[in-house]
């Protein structure tokens, strides 16, 4: 299991959402914040929740809200982080 | 639970340090001018859900601040928080500065021991609702804070005259309720006691245009303003939802998508915490001995369960552990 196995990743993400937003369906390419589905205070958390999880940092370099727009973008964001720490078969921390 | 240790640090009891410092700091003497000064250095007493966003601000507008807590397991709770916040705000906020940790870190001082805030310009009180627990706080505040020194109390619903009343500067005693997140908010609800005086609330406007925002200047009753109001919206919503009526997300949408507002009562409980809600009503409730502040018994159950709200993972609703 490794965090540029993008699927993994997507499903880690949206359980993650989905334990916090009541909500059927969940498109991979839909707006988070666009939509008013996450806040502020929640995307704090879902990019804290991404650092414990993924084992890295997000960087001053990667505060650009596209990287977390969807869960598509966050998707690629931690593969991206993960080969970029040359280490993309990072372990998923428990 | 851990309490709050007002006494003097032991080598200090031998200095008389219950006399207040002659000290006359550079803002006291630019307040006498009338002259603006920015300032440097700000105590933040209590750093629990609130005081931790001030914290926030205070560093992201380049303040540095003497943040006081009752353990050091709430320090790092804190120091935790503020840490996420400060660094991942300039997603959310615009014309904040992208820090790093060491710059932020840089910025505050964490200590159990309020003896360390003397050397600050303004002091901020966010500490539980609990007139026995903020009444020796500031007692002791008074004795060893400079004299000119302005005390914030940014409390949700005691009255600003009874806290002043527990000092010997009650004219520099003033009112500040801050809402989260206090990084993204840009005004501030500030309470003008029977006593504060016209120079202090300068030094409020000082302080709130470093961190550009503004203030709303009340007079002093219970709740003021902003919780006498909303704690009727979110304690009528938790009696809704104790009668079945709707589900929490239903009361909560229908605020938001009916209404405009950004969040629902529940949320808002929730963000605010359940037991500094159950607090405030029970403030209110007995200030006013009016039957329209009685807390809703579904209210008080849930704090008794210990969920607390999003600080506690479950409220009205269920927030996920990021450590997950």
């Amino acid at each position: 299991m490794s965090a540029n196995d993008p699927n993994h990743v997507k499903q880690i993400i949206r359980n993650f959402i989905n334990d916090s937003i009541n909500i059927d369906t969940l498109g991979d390419d839909e707006n988070l914040f666009e939509s008013g589905l996450i806040n502020s205070l929640f995307a704090v958390q879902l990019m804290t929740f991404i650092e414990r999880k993924f084992g890295f940092e997000i960087s001053m370099d990667d505060l650009d809200i596209e990287n977390f727009k969807s869960i598509s973008a966050t998707a690629a964001f931690v593969a991206q982080k993960s080969a970029r720490q040359g280490n993309p078969n990072v372990s998923l921390q428990k | 639970m851990k309490l709050w240790s007002v006494e003097p640090e032991e080598e200090n009891k031998s200095k008389g340090s219950h006399e207040k410092p002659e000290h006359h700091s550079d803002h006291e003497i630019a307040l006498e001018k009338g002259s603006i000064m920015n300032l440097k250095t700000i105590g933040v007493i209590g750093i629990g859900n609130i005081g931790s966003g001030l914290v926030v601000d205070l560093v992201l507008h380049g303040i540095n601040v003497i943040a006081v807590d009752v353990s050091e397991k709430s320090l790092e709770t804190a120091r935790n928080n503020i840490l996420q916040t400060a660094r991942l705000a300039p997603m959310f906020t615009k014309n904040v500065p992208k820090l790093t940790r060491d710059q932020i870190l840089s910025r505050i001082t964490f200590t159990t021991n309020l003896d360390e805030v003397p050397v600050c310009e303004f002091i901020v009180e966010n500490v539980t609702e609990d007139w026995n627990i903020k009444k020796p706080i500031y007692e002791r505040l008074d004795r060893i804070a400079p004299a000119g020194v302005c005390f914030g109390a940014n409390t949700s619903c005691i009255s600003i005259t009874r806290i002043s009343s527990a000092t010997n500067r009650p004219d520099k005693v003033v009112g500040m309720h801050f809402m989260n997140p206090v990084h993204m908010m840009s005004t501030v609800e500030v309470i003008r006691s029977d006593r504060t005086s016209a120079e202090t609330l300068v030094a409020v406007n000082h302080l709130l245009t470093q961190l550009k925002k503004e203030a709303i200047v009340v007079g002093d009753l219970p709740g003021f303003v902003s919780n006498r109001i909303s704690h009727l919206f979110m304690n009528e919503a938790a009696f809704v939802f104790q009668d079945g009526i709707a589900t929490a997300d239903q009361i909560d949408l229908i605020f938001k998508k009916c209404f405009g507002h950004k969040m629902g009562p529940l949320e808002t409980a929730d963000l605010i915490g359940l037991d500094t809600v159950v607090r405030s009503l029970d403030v209110l409730y007995d200030s006013f001995q009016d039957l329209k502040f009685r807390c809703c018994p579904l209210l008080r159950k849930m704090v008794d369960a210990g969920h607390y709200g999003r600080k506690s993972g479950r409220g009205f609703h269920v927030y996920p552990n990021p450590e997950g």
